[in-house]
C-alpha cells in the first residue's frame, strides 16, 4: 500500500528576472520515500529546494505540505558550511544550535535529551566533545545531518552534502541516511550527481533539464538517460 | 587607592567594561568582526568629538555616532566581500570629522589625547550610573536573542537555512556592539577600545571547550586586564591604557604559543 503523499508540488514555476529556471512542475512525495534529485549545475535544483524551505516564493504554481501526522518539519543540510577550526564549539553544541526560539540561552533538560537521541542515532555519542573544527569530513558530515534531525523533521534535504566526501565516507553516510529513513519514516531528497549512488539509495528521482522536467522509479533512470544531452 | 573617589569610579568602570567585552568580544571573535570593531571606535572618536563641539558629554556624541553608523555599516556591509573597503572608507571620513569637530570646538591636543587614549581621572559616579544602565541593557538583548545570536554566529549557514532573519540579527549585534564601544572607550580610550573587545575574547578561543567556557575566561581575562592596569597605572601613573594593552597582548602572544605547541604535538 502507498504511503500518504507529505509534500505535492502542482505546476510549480520560478522565474529570476528575465530567466525561467523551471516551470509547470508536478511533483508527489509520500511518506518515507527517498528520491534523487539531478541534473547539471545551474539548471535549478537548489532554488527548488529552497521554494521548498519556503526562502523562495514561486512565481506561480502552488506547494502543499499534507501532513499525515501534525506538521510537515523539514531539516536541510546543505553542501558548504564555513566552520572554523579554532571554535570552541563540540559536536553536541553544535548539533544544540539548532534548537532555537525565545527560551533560556541554555538548553532545558529535554533538549539536552533531544540532542543526546539524535547524538545516538547517528554514532556520534564518542565523539560529541570533539571540537567540530578538528572533527573529520566525514564526522562534519554526520555533525551536520546531526544538526538537521535534531527537531526530529519528517522530511530531510541533503543538498551536495556528500559531494566532498571520499567513497567510504559517502557509503557510511548514505547507509546511516537509509537506516534512518527505514526506522523514522524519514522522507529524503538527496540532490546529487553521483548517479550510482542514486541508483544505489533511491527508490526515485527527478531529473531537471534546461525546460524539462523527468520523473520516475530509480530503475528508469538508465546511463544513456543521464548522458543523452549531459544531464548531470 | 580606593579612598579616591576617582578609582572608585575606575575600578567600578572597569568592570562593568570587562563583563561586556568579555561577552560582545565572543560575538566579535565569532563573527569576525574586529576590523569593523576597530572602525566603529574611530566612529566613536568622531562622536565624542561633535559632542564636544555641540557643547554635550562626549558619551553622548558617541553613543549618537555609533549607533547610526552601526545600522549603515550593516546595511553597506551585508555582503562580506564588500564589508573591508566599505568599512575604511566609513573609518577615514569619520577620523577626518573627529578631527574638523575638535578643530572648531577650539580644544586643545590634550583633549584629543583623552578622547582618544582614555582617562582614568575624568570618571564621575554619574558617569559610572550611565554605564551600567548602557551596559544591563545591552546584556538583557543578549540574553534574549542568545541562541539566535549564537546560531547565526558560530553557523551562519546553518542559521540562513533554518529562516532565522540574520540581516536584523546582524544590525542587531551591530547596535550593541556600538553601545559597548561607546561604554568601554571610556576608560581604554576610543583608539584602543578594540583591545578589549576583541583579545580577551581571541585568547579565550584558544583555551576554551564550549561557548559559555570562552565566554567566562574572556571576562576573566579581561578583568584581569582592567584591575591590574588600574592598579599599575596608579602606582607608576603612566597612562592605564598602556597597561591595558600591554597585559592583553602578553595573554594574546602566549595563548598563540600555547596553540602552536599542541599543533606541534
Amino acid at each position: 500500500m502507498e504511503s500518504a503523499p507529505i509534500l505535492k508540488l502542482e505546476h510549480l514555476g520560478v522565474t529570476f528576472p528575465n530567466h525561467p529556471v523551471f516551470d509547470d512542475l508536478n511533483l508527489t512525495i509520500r511518506q518515507g520515500e527517498m528520491w534523487s534529485i539531478i541534473g547539471k549545475n545551474g539548471v535549478g535544483k537548489t532554488t527548488l529546494m529552497r521554494t521548498i524551505l519556503h526562502q523562495l516564493h514561486p512565481t506561480h504554481g502552488k506547494i502543499s505540505y499534507l501532513p499525515s501526522q501534525g506538521d510537515v518539519t523539514i531539516g536541510y543540510v546543505p553542501q558548504f558550511r564555513n566552520i572554523d577550526a579554532d571554535y570552541p564549539l563540540t559536536i553536541k553544541d553544535f548539533v544544540g544550535l539548532n534548537l532555537t526560539g525565545w527560551k533560556l540561552p541554555w538548553l532545558s533538560a529535554k533538549e539536552r535529551a533531544k540532542v543526546q537521541k539524535i547524538l545516538d542515532q547517528t554514532g556520534l555519542k564518542q565523539l560529541a566533545k570533539r571540537p567540530i573544527g578538528q572533527a573529520s569530513g566525514g564526522e562534519k558530515q554526520k555533525a551536520y545531518l546531526a544538526q538537521a534531525l535534531v527537531e526530529a523533521p519528517n522530511l530531510l534535504i541533503l543538498d551536495e552534502s556528500t559531494a566532498s566526501l571520499d567513497p567510504v565516507t559517502k557509503t557510511e553516510l548514505l547507509d546511516l541516511v537509509t537506516e534512518l529513513n527505514q526506522r523514522l519514516k524519514l522522507t529524503v531528497l538527496f540532490v546529487t550527481h553521483d548517479i550510482p549512488m542514486a541508483q544505489k539509495y533511491t527508490q526515485h528521482y527527478l531529473m531537471m533539464t534546461p525546460g524539462k522536467v523527468e520523473q520516475g522509479p530509480i530503475t528508469n533512470l538508465t546511463t544513456e538517460k543521464v548522458w543523452e544531452g549531459e544531464n548531470v | 587607592m580606593f579612598s579616591y573617589e576617582f578609582m572608585r569610579n575606575a575600578f567600578a568602570a572597569g568592570t562593568i567594561i570587562a563583563i561586556i567585552c568579555g561577552i560582545m568580544g565572543v560575538f566579535v571573535i565569532a563573527r569576525n568582526m574586529s576590523f569593523l570593531t576597530h572602525t566603529l571606535s574611530e566612529i566613536g572618536f568622531s562622536g565624542a568629538a561633535f559632542g564636544v563641539f555641540a557643547g554635550w558629554a562626549p558619551l553622548n556624541g558617541m553613543l549618537l555616532f555609533t549607533v547610526v553608523s552601526s545600522v549603515i555599516v550593516g546595511q553597506l556591509s551585508a555582503r562580506s566581500e564588500r564589508r573591508e573597503a566599505a568599512t575604511s572608507a566609513i573609518s577615514a571620513l569619520f577620523i577626518g570629522l573627529g578631527i574638523l569637530f575638535l578643530s572648531l570646538a577650539n580644544k586643545n591636543a590634550s583633549y584629543a589625547t583623552s578622547i582618544l587614549f582614555g582617562s582614568v581621572i575624568g570618571i564621575s559616579a554619574s558617569d559610572v550610573q550611565q554605564m551600567l544602565w548602557l551596559s544591563l541593557l545591552v546584556l538583557i538583548v543578549v540574553f534574549v536573542i542568545y541562541r539566535f545570536l549564537k546560531f547565526d554566529s558560530f553557523d551562519h549557514t546553518g542559521a540562513r537555512v533554518k529562516g532565522l532573519w540574520t540581516n536584523a540579527l546582524s544590525i542587531t549585534f551591530l547596535v550593541l556592539l556600538a553601545l559597548s564601544v561607546s561604554v568601554a572607550a571610556q576608560i581604554v580610550g576610543s583608539l584602543l577600545i578594540f583591545i578589549l573587545l576583541t583579545l580577551p575574547a581571541a585568547t579565550a578561543k584558544y583555551f576554551a571547550h564550549t561557548v559559555g567556557g570562552m565566554m567566562v575566561l574572556a571576562i576573566t581575562l579581561a578583568l584581569v586586564g582592567v584591575w591590574s592596569g588600574l592598579v599599575l597605572s596608579y602606582v607608576t601613573n603612566f597612562p592605564v591604557s598602556f597597561f591595558i594593552a600591554a597585559i592583553e597582548a602578553i595573554f594574546y602572544f602566549i595563548a598563540l604559543g600555547w596553540q602552536r605547541l599542541q599543533t606541534a604535538e
